[in-house]
């Protein structure tokens, strides 16, 4: 008998729609000019870029002119930073992030810190949110950046974005927000949010790989991250990859449209795993917040146990997870978001992530339910953590 | 990323548990990196008779604890003393680099239980 896969690494990426890649076909063989170039081969490419750039403002509530394409998410969270605090320099040099963003925007405020800007990491609650208060009393007259992610990436807690908006434009602050687990899983109006800037992804959300999208709203100063041609209206330069453009288009547009049916779809899943694994395994711990979380995202520390160890074993019976071990990453730190939520390490180490997609059905979540107790069972019983605890309260 | 033997140490892993009145016990590692590894012994006429393992960590600490106690199992204690961690990444077939902590922690598992054992007969020997 054939083993039986299940994928729930969604936020890893995701499979590609069909309707996706049915629209991009055309643009690798058949239509494959240049959309710069002025003749025909050239006017078809633009086109499909100009419907592109439709479909994902309209999905965003922005306008055309607002959305620039980028070679990924990591891109947009780049130039975003990069490009706002370099060309407000003058204004001040001081950027606030949080703890649990996404290397994307970690990585590069650390880079940042090294040419001279200042940076404030806010802490998070328990559940992995920020505190609007503890924002509003970082900014200062020299703040120039507010970057906080809309939902983070391996716990699913949502941030209050729309007050993180609000503050900002009181204080006249540009706020990026990093929505690139949040698109697809979650209604997005920049309007609304009050948001200067916002990184999306395609690859997250149905989409081809190596394409992310940036929103700027008009009249925000940014320089530019990539210097070159007149591309994306010479705010970011290199041919553009006209089918992957085509198919964030399309991939956004389908994340718009069934979002109400996915959401549905997808808290009735995360919650029958999630009872499903409260009620069947003890001493677990649910990362992240119970309400305010991606309806696609389940996190859990299971104690006494490694993390690396049980996605190894979820592997062999053919179910493909994530977790925030450090022997998974390379380093022999835990992850940075489940300490920042006051986890000790071995919780940390413990950590299993499962985020669902629209590929996933109840019987997958059923052969999950089947196939995790033993292999958390049989970790435990090789534990030398464990013994201590038995029979006592568990140290969650 | 890991190679069969590896795979089958970490599936299969041999000599796990506790023994109750072991004459030597050793742990090492921390939870802070996510590796503990606790180690006990029987020695009779200066060779290991028994040895029984558990490990918090990932595959490569568990395959890397499993394969060294069938190493040392009917070992004389200089003999035991004497493994390195090369010894068990070579008995594993090769562990990926950023594993091969894993194997140090093996081999400075099974000499802490060795320490352990010494210092206790020791100990019994003074007061006796």
């Amino acid at each position: 008998m054939e083993k039986r896969r299940v994928y729930v690494d969604n936020s890893a990426t995701t499979p590609m729609h069909p309707q996706v890649l049915e629209e991009m076909m055309p643009y690798f063989i058949e239509s494959f000019g240049n959309p710069s170039s002025i003749h025909f081969f050239g006017r078809e490419a633009r086109k499909a870029m100009d419907k592109a750039r439709e479909r994902v403002a309209l999905g965003l509530g922005a306008k055309t002119e607002e959305i620039y394409f980028t070679g990924s998410g990591t891109e947009a969270d780049n130039w975003a930073v990069k490009g706002v605090a370099f060309a407000n320099k003058k204004k001040g040099n001081h950027i606030i992030t949080t703890k649990i963003e996404h290397h994307a925007i970690l990585h590069t405020c650390e880079y940042l810190e090294r040419q001279g800007f200042e940076v404030t990491y806010l802490d998070v609650d328990e559940y992995g949110r920020v505190n609007p208060d503890d924002l509003e009393r970082a900014i200062n007259d020299r703040t120039i950046l507010i970057s906080v992610m809309f939902a983070n990436n391996e716990i699913g807690t949502i941030q209050p974005v729309e007050e993180i908006g609000k503050i900002a434009k009181k204080r006249a602050v540009y706020f990026h927000t990093d929505a690139v687990q949040a698109m697809g899983n979650v209604d997005i109006n920049v309007d609304k949010l009050g948001v200067d800037l916002l990184s999306i992804s395609g690859h997250k959300i149905m989409g081809p790989k190596g394409i992310g999208a940036l929103y700027v709203k008009k009249g925000t100063r940014i320089d530019n991250l990539i210097h070159g041609g007149a591309q994306e209206r010479k705010r970011r330069s290199g041919t553009e990859n006209v089918a992957a453009v085509v198919g964030m288009g399309k991939a956004v547009q389908l994340a718009v449209e069934n979002l109400d049916q996915h959401v549905h779809k997808m808290t009735s899943l995360r919650d029958a795993l999630i009872n499903g694994i409260m009620e069947r395994i003890p001493h677990v711990r649910l990362n992240g917040h119970p309400t305010q979380r991606l309806a696609n995202n389940v996190n859990f520390s299971f104690e006494f146990v490694e993390g690396e160890a049980l996605l190894l074993s979820l592997d062999m019976v053919g179910i493909a997870a994530s977790s925030g071990s450090a022997c998974t990453s390379g380093s022999l730190d835990p992850s940075h978001v489940l300490l920042a939520i006051g986890l000790s390490h071995e919780t940390a180490h413990g950590s299993l992530r499962m985020s669902l997609g629209e590929i996933n059905t109840r019987e997958d979540i059923d052969y999950i339910l089947d196939e995790l107790p033993p292999i958390v069972e049989r970790l435990r019983a090789l534990s030398p953590l464990f013994k201590q605890c038995e029979g006592g309260k568990a140290n969650v | 990323m890991y190679n069969e033997t590896v795979i089958e140490h970490f599936t299969n892993p041999r000599n796990v548990g506790e023994i109750e009145d072991a004459d030597g016990v050793g742990e090492v590692g921390s939870p802070q990196c996510g590796d503990i590894m606790k180690i006990f012994l029987k020695v009779e006429d200066n060779i290991i008779k028994d040895i029984k393992f558990k490990t918090f960590g990932c595959a490569s600490a568990i395959a890397s604890s499993s394969i060294m106690t069938e190493m040392v199992k009917g070992r004389t204690l200089e003999e035991a003393l004497a493994l390195t961690n090369k010894d068990v990444v070579d008995a594993l077939g090769g562990l990926p680099p950023a594993k091969v902590h894993c194997s140090v922690l093996a081999e400075q598992a099974i000499r802490a239980a060795i320490e352990d054992y010494r210092s206790k007969k020791k100990e019994a020997r003074n007061s006796g």
